[in-house]
């Protein structure tokens, strides 16, 4: 009886040690951007020390109040934004044509592209940097660039693993509440917007904002296939490298204002991010 | 009424783009494999080279390097992931207080942008004002600088993966371990089965299905890192952390070689899909030995 007793307290302890060790290891990192984000220069390199003693404000400021910075935030909120919408509201379309129709060939089309997904984006910056420059364009117009060209970029990463996690949802809705409505009167149109959309609207939010994270968080193409008008802070960030002298106060900063939103997102993905992560081959 | 033409129309705007952003760049890249082309050189347009491009990759010892680099640092990293995560979401199965705080702060690296994850560690790791190379010269009295030494360039670029996607293999094993049926092993230890025998003959084959599709994503994308890599070393020092994403990004664009750049490309896709479907074998063999 006393040793089992024994035994679980060890336990206990093994356990919360672990877990405070793991919170602390993965807390510190981010922090420590945090704590170089708030020094000025002179400050950093005196004695290391892990303590916000003072806020320099000037790190946030500079970036914040440069209108080329702020072009970057934009074009983010922008890419991002849209780029969720518009997988969201496509997957909703092609979901509900999958679940509902016996359409020949479909479900491999969908399993092709995941293997997208899936290669080194790195082997396909080059075909689509020539292709937005020589093959879409109209006159001077091309689509290197543009906002539009990284909304429909992304497409290609966000649409398959949407069109997977909806799918499950999707199937769960009973085809007699559509059949119910038609007897009612009510056309496809109707049936999709007013009675299904409401019944898989959690799955439609889960979709938007980890398609949205994905599109903000994208660095590679956003780098590539933009140079002046569309760049996002993803590249703004990555730029700091490459300047000699880097501010790193001035990184800092802008490396937590690229985080935050993904942060504040977290809070109501979490339950799903596994989800989400497995493309719905585990579910949480 | 229930033609399938309405369903195609709603399948078309989402199968357009993905033709279109998706499919077109995989058959334009295998025609300009085919050719030598590189816009500053002095040759203009494109020149016919058949397979030269691919027979030219295969001697390449540069590429062949990266290509080992990345096949190391994706075991290395992914089997440390598992073997940690594995023994965390042990812990996480059963309820305790404050087990929802501990996971929340512990997936927060799942979300950061991997650029963002990057400039974190650098941060971490600048001689000068970063804590890493301060305590560990303090403490051990290692001199510890990335730009200099390839080993920790090597080591740190390891354990910052280790750092952003632990978390990920954790949830992930835990949501396997959860839905498990409790029966089998409570009836083990009734039979007097130890820890040991359970985890090994129980635990692990039906976990299974869950690992082999962890081991599948992670390889993958341990296989194409390039952003947190870029900003923690740019692939440095000399070549050490140079790997196969970075490799073909330095060929192809500050080198503008087009056509061999396209050929390596499809190098890369073809071991990517090689792999994936011998992982998805894997995955379909274990599903039918269940049934």
């Amino acid at each position: 009886m006393k040793t089992s007793t024994l035994r679980k307290t060890f336990g206990w302890i093994g356990l919360y040690g672990l877990w405070i060790a793991m919170s602390i290891i993965t807390i510190v990192p981010i922090y420590w951007m945090i704590v170089v984000s708030a020094r000025s220069r002179v400050e950093l390199f005196d004695a290391p020390t892990l303590l916000i003693t003072s806020f320099y404000a000037p790190n946030y400021i500079k970036p914040l109040t440069d209108p080329v910075f702020q072009r970057y935030l934009v074009n983010s909120l922008i890419v991002a934004t849209s780029n969720a919408l518009l997988v969201t509201v496509l997957a909703l379309l092609a979901t509900y044509a999958l679940s509902r129709w016996r359409l020949p060939g479909a479900d491999n089309i969908f399993f092709w592209t995941i293997t997208q997904r899936m290669a080194p984006p790195a082997a396909f910056v080059l075909p689509m940097f020539l292709i937005y420059t020589r093959i879409f364009k109209i006159g001077d117009w091309t689509m290197f660039d543009t906002q539009i060209g990284l909304i429909l970029l992304y497409c290609v990463f966000n649409l398959p693993f949407a069109v997977w996690l909806m799918k499950g949802i999707m199937d769960g809705v009973p085809v007699e509440l559509d059949e119910a409505a038609f007897v009612d009167g009510a056309n496809r149109w109707t049936v999709l917007t007013r009675v299904v959309a409401p019944l898989v609207a959690p799955g439609l939010a889960i979709t938007f904002i980890l398609s949205w994270i994905f599109a903000w968080n994208e660095y590679l193409f956003a780098a590539n296939l933009t140079s002046v008008n569309a760049r996002t802070i993803t590249t703004g960030l990555a730029a700091f490298v490459s300047v000699t002298g880097t501010n790193w106060g001035e990184m800092a900063a802008v490396a937590t204002v690229a985080i935050l939103p993904a942060l504040i997102f977290l809070v109501f993905v979490q339950r799903y991010i596994v989800t989400g992560l497995t493309f719905g081959a585990v579910k949480e | 009424m229930r033609s399938n033409r309405m369903g195609w129309a709603l399948l078309a705007p989402t199968l357009v783009i993905l033709a279109v952003v998706g499919f077109l760049p995989f058959f334009y890249v295998l025609y300009v494999s085919l050719f030598d082309w590189n816009p500053f050189s002095n040759q203009l347009g494109m020149q016919w080279a058949g397979v030269n491009n691919f027979r030219r990759l295969v001697f390449d010892g540069a590429f062949l390097d990266s290509l080992w680099r990345t096949g190391l640092f994706a075991f290395t990293s992914v089997t440390i992931e598992l073997a940690l995560g594995f023994l965390l979401a042990q812990t996480l199965v059963n309820s305790f207080p404050g087990r929802t705080i501990f996971r929340t702060i512990y997936v927060l690296p799942l979300v950061m942008a991997p650029i963002a994850v990057g400039a974190t560690w650098r941060l971490l790791t600048i001689p000068g004002f970063g804590p890493i190379p301060y305590y560990l010269d303090r403490w051990f009295g290692i001199d510890f600088r990335l730009a200099t030494y390839a080993d920790q360039a090597f080591i740190t670029v390891i354990l910052m993966d280790v750092w952003h996607w632990t978390p990920f293999v954790t949830l992930t094993l835990l949501a396997g371990l959860t839905a498990m049926p409790k029966e089998p092993l409570e009836q083990a230890q009734v039979d007097g089965a130890n820890r040991w025998q359970v985890f090994r003959y129980l635990t692990i084959p039906m976990m299974m299905p869950v690992l082999l599709t962890v081991i599948f994503i992670r390889l993958m994308d341990a296989l194409r890192i390039v952003d947190e890599v870029f900003m923690l070393t740019s692939g440095g020092p000399g070549t050490a952390t140079q790997f196969i994403g970075i490799h073909i990004y330095r060929v192809v664009v500050p080198k503008t070689d087009y056509g061999y750049g396209s050929a390596m490309s499809l190098l890369v896709l073809y071991f990517t899909i090689v792999l994936c479907w011998l992982l998805f074998i894997a995955l379909a063999q274990v599903g039918k030995q269940r049934e």
